[in-house]
């Protein structure tokens, strides 16, 4: 029991029961001490989440307590948690952009002047106070729209201080960063605990949790596996908890031959519709049996060449050719039928339809095709059937069958339903949009395995990632995006590492035109 | 449960208008299977909506909220009166031009809308809306202006003619060959939508189009065909309907056939193979309703308002079964999924 007394925070056995029947937390006993970094690390779905927002009073636990400094509490909801001292930062900002840092952070606590105006001088030098004591420098008065990622980050963390949190919650606070401004919080969050703070950390890159944390604990599927002192324990162990195997993500593969040029991208250039020159003269190739990875901190045009090249904008500068055809002028029927495959980066609007069942996901890009329907226009269901089970066992999705609903699966399970459906029409090129953001290591690692062994077979694959390591890991060449033009042209990833990546991307550095030799792979 | 709910507050609502309100719920209930004359009643209302309640099913499952079938309905029995007045056809070919005529009429009026939807992104449910009181006073104007049989001494076309009449099915009741043509839209409408890779696409779209757009479906042909389709039986609807039960055309406002058939989609979840349920229900329903109103001292707002109550009921039932369905399904599903992962 004396133990008990140094924990600032106990949640015992708690059970969280979703509506449809998800056990999202199966008896999870949780404790942290004062004046740690506790890393929460577990796969997507494991759980983490949940926890935390059950701590924080977004969700009602169906069974057990929270203890803090010993004593039951009851957190109905977030207002309540502050009120203990508990504030979180969430993956997704809760800002509003137009106002400013100072109006974002009082929102809901404002000081008033003469008991109905708020008082905007006082809260200016509320935020100028409490940034200055924890040495989290900003400007109260510029507005949240005008910062980067990492200091509206900072204004999240602030909003909560500001309220008197003792015990942050980060959830996924690194996903968002380069590694400078990974770096840069790390630096942060030790201030914060030599200030006496507590600080729980969830992630699932593990370099990270063992720089940063003192203790971990490890959830899988909605139950402890278990808690370490950070020192006890390898990534190569902690990765073992998670999973519940080893995960090998060395990626065999072997050096890539580039032949000859499926996709052409020349000169293009993209206007928003808030007038934003969001790419500049883009100019690059891909090759068949290579995987070019686009690489940059999101917002630097990626989004929108992606979208160019999957023909979800039709109006742009500048030519794509796939085949040696321009796509501007094509159906998104015909680009397919050039041998294009797409996987865009919102899954649950472009790639998947959430009502339908996995069936009709896995064949919806060519159930028109004479093959699959008889002469009277009738689908071929025994056919279909078949060939969407043999899907599913090949790409390893859980599901209840092939006429469960799509919205039954998890995410790194959706995910691999697009996968199956993409791959598995033997593409010539291949468009991936974040691939593997947001899933499990487990899909991750098959989903990745698959690309490159597409590349091997052949297909020519344009890759965008906000995840460094995935880049690094599968491409042949790099394009750095920054600014919506491309800044670097690594030919041989092999003589990079993130932090020159980083720099590149953070707009540091940036290669000549030369250098980048119009990003076409010389013969 | 939701049905009992329902009777209970119809049983309210009649007391407070009637000394013998059991008496009456009691007509409302069982009346319509006492005699084969009501039960052929029951089939005589259903024909008109199978067709709408498939039309509206097909074109609601393509997600265009497209309301036109109303007017549709009402004006395409105009164009098939046109078609059955004309003299100098035969038997087999006068009624099959004047259902043609209506259903092009149909398909002419949803396809409207939709062309809308897709050229100038208007909202489909408003346009259709309008479109339905557009064709109200063309129809009005051609029947008091063009098509008026001055010897009917009131607002009709003329007879039409004996070649173009479909006849009855059984001597006793109004049943009419079109009954057979309803039953075919309904097989046909099914495994259209469900069987074929057109029915696929129609789906597909419905749900998410921006997904389809993506994958490469054409969602613009999509909407199209599931509107002309759905348009099409419609007009056929107000067409079989003419030349079965009327000797002439004298609707003067809208018959509300349209309006059932989306409340019939809706109770069927636009699955043509509900439709015939949901269709029987509300016949069911009508013919009580025209009994307690021909025999009791009821009046026709207080057995609509009735009615009204009991669909209501009825959908909700519907709804929160196919919830809890939805639920079981997940949940197994999901923990199915779990421990398959787990092994």
């Amino acid at each position: 029991m004396n133990e008990r007394r140094t924990d600032i925070l106990f949640m015992e056995n708690i059970t969280k029961v979703y509506g449809n029947g998800f056990m999202a937390n199966k008896g999870i006993n949780f404790s942290i001490r004062e004046g740690e970094i506790h890393g929460l690390v577990g796969e997507n779905g494991a759980g983490k989440s949940t926890l935390m927002k059950v701590l924080f009073g977004q969700e009602t636990p169906d069974e057990g307590r929270i203890l803090i400094r010993g004593e039951e509490v009851k957190i109905s909801n977030p207002m309540v948690a502050l009120s203990h001292g508990i504030g979180m930062v969430h993956q997704h900002f809760m800002l509003v952009p137009s106002l400013t840092v100072a109006e974002n952070m009082i929102i809901g606590n404002e000081p008033l002047k003469s008991k109905v105006f708020i008082d905007s001088k006082k809260a200016v030098k509320m935020v100028r106070e409490i940034s200055e004591r924890y040495n989290l420098p900003i400007n109260p008065e510029k507005r949240v729209m005008d910062l980067s990622v990492s200091y509206k980050q900072r204004v999240e963390i602030l909003k909560i201080l500001l309220r008197g949190a003792k015990i942050l919650l980060l959830d996924e606070p690194t996903a968002v960063l380069t590694p400078q401004e990974t770096q840069e919080l790390f630096v942060q969050l030790k201030t914060l605990k030599a200030h006496g703070f507590t600080i729980v950390f969830i992630s699932h890159k593990l370099g990270e949790v063992k720089e940063i944390c003192d203790r971990i604990t490890v959830l899988r599927r909605g139950a402890v596996v278990g808690t370490a002192e950070i020192g006890d324990v390898t990534e190569r162990d902690i990765s073992r908890m998670m999973v519940g195997r080893d995960v090998l993500m060395d990626i065999e593969k072997k050096e890539s031959k580039p032949e000859e040029i499926v996709m052409r991208v020349q000169d293009v250039g993209y206007t928003n519709m808030f007038g934003k020159n969001a790419l500049k003269g883009i100019s690059f190739d891909v090759r068949k049996g290579e995987i070019v990875g686009i690489a940059g901190v999101e917002g630097n045009g990626q989004t929108e060449l992606a979208q160019i090249c999957t023909g979800i904008i039709g109006s742009y500068d500048g030519t794509v050719e796939i085949q040696g055809r321009d796509i501007s002028k094509m159906s998104v029927r015909q680009v397919r039928e050039q041998g294009a495959s797409f996987i865009s980066e919102d899954r649950l609007v472009y790639d998947l339809i959430g009502t339908a069942t996995i069936e009709e996901n896995m064949i919806f890009d060519r159930f028109y095709k004479p093959e699959y329907r008889n002469k009277a226009g009738l689908l071929k269901s025994a056919k279909i059937d078949a060939e969407t089970k043999q899907l599913i066992e090949d790409y390893q999705v859980a599901c209840d069958g092939n006429k469960a609903n799509i919205n039954t699966l998890s995410g790194g399970n959706m995910q691999k339903v697009i996968t199956a459906r993409e791959c598995s029409s033997q593409p010539s090129l291949m468009v991936a949009s974040h691939p593997t953001r947001g899933i499990d290591i487990g899909a991750t690692e098959f989903i990745r395995k698959k690309l490159v062994s597409l590349r091997t077979q052949g297909t020519a694959i344009l890759l965008f990632s906000a995840d460094l390591s995935e880049i690094m890991q599968i491409s042949d060449r790099i394009l750095v995006f920054y600014g919506g033009r491309i800044v670097a042209h690594i030919r041989h990833v092999d003589a990079v590492d993130e932090n020159i990546l980083g720099e590149y991307m953070l707009g540091i550095k940036s290669q000549s035109p030369e250098e980048i030799g119009g990003a076409v792979l010389a013969n | 449960m939701g049905v009992g709910i329902a009777l209970l507050l119809a049983l309210l609502l009649i007391s407070s208008v009637s000394d013998r309100p059991l008496e009456a719920l009691w007509k409302f209930i069982a009346s319509p299977l006492s005699s084969t004359r009501l039960l052929g009643r029951i089939v005589e209302k259903a024909i008109p909506l199978l067709f709408t309640g498939v039309a509206v099913s097909i074109m609601f499952s393509c997600g265009q909220t497209n309301l036109a079938v109303e007017g549709a309905f009402y004006l395409s029995g105009i164009a098939c009166a046109a078609v059955a007045t004309l003299p100098g056809m035969t038997y087999g070919i006068h009624p099959l031009l004047s259902i043609l005529a209506g259903g092009l009429c149909g398909m002419v009026i949803c396809l409207i809308p939709a062309v809308m939807n897709i050229r100038f992104n208007t909202m489909t449910v408003v346009s259709s809306l309008m479109i339905n009181f557009i064709c109200l006073y063309i129809g009005t104007y051609l029947l008091h202006y063009v098509m008026k049989d001055p010897s009917a001494g009131f607002d009709a076309s003329y007879k039409y003619l004996d070649t173009a009449r479909l006849p009855k099915m059984f001597g006793v009741t109004d049943i009419h060959y079109g009954l057979l043509i309803a039953i075919a839209v309904v097989v046909i409408g099914y495994i259209a939508l469900y069987k074929s890779s057109w029915g696929l696409g129609i789906r597909m779209t419905g749900q998410n189009p921006e997904c389809c757009n993506f994958s490469g479906i054409s969602v613009n042909a999509a909407i199209l065909s599931s509107c002309a389709a759905g348009g099409f039986i419609t007009g056929v609807g107000g067409a079989v309907e003419q030349l079965g039960m009327y000797k002439r055309y004298s609707y003067t406002g809208l018959p509300g056939y349209g309006w059932d058939g989306i409340m019939i989609a809706v109770l069927a979840q636009n699955n043509p193979k509900l439709v015939p349920f949901a269709v029987l229900f509300l016949a069911y329903l009508r013919v009580g309703a025209d009994v307690v109103n021909q025999t009791m001292e009821v009046p026709v707002e207080i057995i609509n308002i009735v009615q009204a109550i009991i669909i209501m009921f009825v959908a909700a039932d519907r709804f929160l079964q196919g919830w809890k369905h939805r639920t079981i399904v997940k949940a197994s599903g999901v923990s199915e999924a779990a421990s398959k992962a787990a092994q």
